[in-house]
C-alpha cells in the first residue's frame, strides 16, 4: 500500500534529521579533533547499515542456495545494492573527515584497504548479474558469489582490532581503554538506529523494483513462448 | 565552528549519494511498471 511506504520513508527521513541534529546539537565537542570529528556520527552509523545490509544479503544468498526461491535472490540483489550506496558514502565521507585531521586523504592500510575491497566485491556482484540473462542460473551465480564476497565483511569489522592501522581505534566493542562520552554514545547509537530504519526503507523501494522486474521477466517470456 | 567547510561537504555528498540512489530507484521502477502494462495490454490484445 502506498501511504504506508510514505509514511515508513517520512518516518526514516525524520529519523535521519533528528540523528543529524543530536550529532550538531546534542553530543558535546571533541576535544582534540574539534567539530570535524561531528562526521562520525554519519560515516560510521552508515558503516554499520551497510554492513548489515551485507549480512541480510549473506543469509538471502544462501537462503536461495539452500531453497531457490527467486524471492530471496530479490532480497540479495536489494540489499547487495543498498549495502554499495552505504559503503559509497562511507567511502566519500572517511577522506572528508582525513584530510584535516591526518592531512592526508587516503592511505592503504588495513581497514580503508578493506574497506575499499568490499565496495569492489558488491560491485563486482551487482555487474556479474547484468552479464548472465537466464534469471536462475544469474540467481545461483550471483548467490554464490554473495556468499563469497561477504567474507571480507568480518576483516573489515576486525582490521581496526586485529592490526595497528592508521583508522582511529574502535571506541565501541574496543576492549579495555576504549569507549565513548555516555552522550556521544547515545547519540551514535541513535544515528546508528536511524540509519538502519532509513537502510530498511531503501530496501523496502529496491525488492519492490526487484519483484517488477521478475513481472516483465515473466510476461516477456510468456509473449515469447506465444 | 571550525572545518565547517568539510562537515557540510561530507553530510551534503553523503545525503546526495543517498538521494540520487533513491532517485534512481525510483525511475527503474516507474519505467518497469509502464513495462509491465505495455505487455500486459499487448497480451490482452492477442487474446
Amino acid at each position: 500500500m502506498a501511504w504506508r511506504r510514505i509514511l515508513f520513508g517520512v518516518l526514516a527521513i525524520g529519523l535521519v534529521a533528528g540523528a543529524a541534529y543530536a550529532a550538531f546539537y546534542v553530543a558535546p565537542e571533541e576535544r582534540t579533533m574539534g567539530a570535524i570529528q561531528k562526521i562520525f556520527y554519519f560515516h560510521a552509523s552508515t558503516a554499520w547499515a551497510g554492513e548489515t545490509t551485507f549480512f541480510v544479503c549473506f543469509v538471502a544468498n544462501l537462503l536461495y542456495i539452500w531453497k531457490r526461491k527467486p524471492q530471496y535472490d530479490w532480497l540479495g540483489v536489494t540489499c547487495a545494492e543498498v549495502g554499495a550506496a552505504c559503503i559509497t558514502v562511507v567511502l566519500i565521507t572517511g577522506p572528508i573527515w582525513a584530510k584535516p585531521v591526518w592531512g592526508i586523504w587516503w592511505t592503504w592500510d588495513a581497514r580503508l584497504t578493506s574497506t575499499f575491497v568490499l565496495w569492489i566485491l558488491y560491485i563486482c556482484y551487482l555487474l556479474l548479474r547484468t552479464l548472465v540473462d537466464e534469471p536462475d542460473r544469474r540467481a545461483l551465480l550471483s548467490a554464490l558469489f554473495g556468499v563469497f564476497a561477504f567474507i571480507d565483511v568480518p576483516i573489515v569489522f576486525g582490521a581496526i582490532r586485529w592490526w595497528r592501522t592508521q583508522h582511529p581505534a574502535p571506541v565501541i566493542m574496543g576492549g579495555p581503554g576504549s569507549g565513548l562520552d555516555p552522550v556521544m554514545r547515545t547519540v551514535f547509537f541513535f544515528n546508528v538506529f536511524a540509519m538502519h530504519v532509513f537502510a530498511a526503507f531503501l530496501i523496502v523501494e529496491r525488492y519492490r523494483l526487484a519483484s517488477t522486474k521478475h513481472d516483465v521477466e515473466v510476461l516477456q517470456h510468456e509473449a515469447e513462448a506465444r | 565552528m571550525k572545518n565547517l567547510n568539510s562537515i557540510f561537504a561530507a553530510y551534503m555528498i553523503g545525503w546526495g549519494v543517498f538521494f540520487l540512489f533513491f532517485v534512481s530507484i525510483v525511475k527503474r521502477t516507474n519505467d518497469l511498471r509502464s513495462e509491465v502494462d505495455r505487455l500486459k495490454k499487448t497480451t490482452l490484445k492477442e487474446k
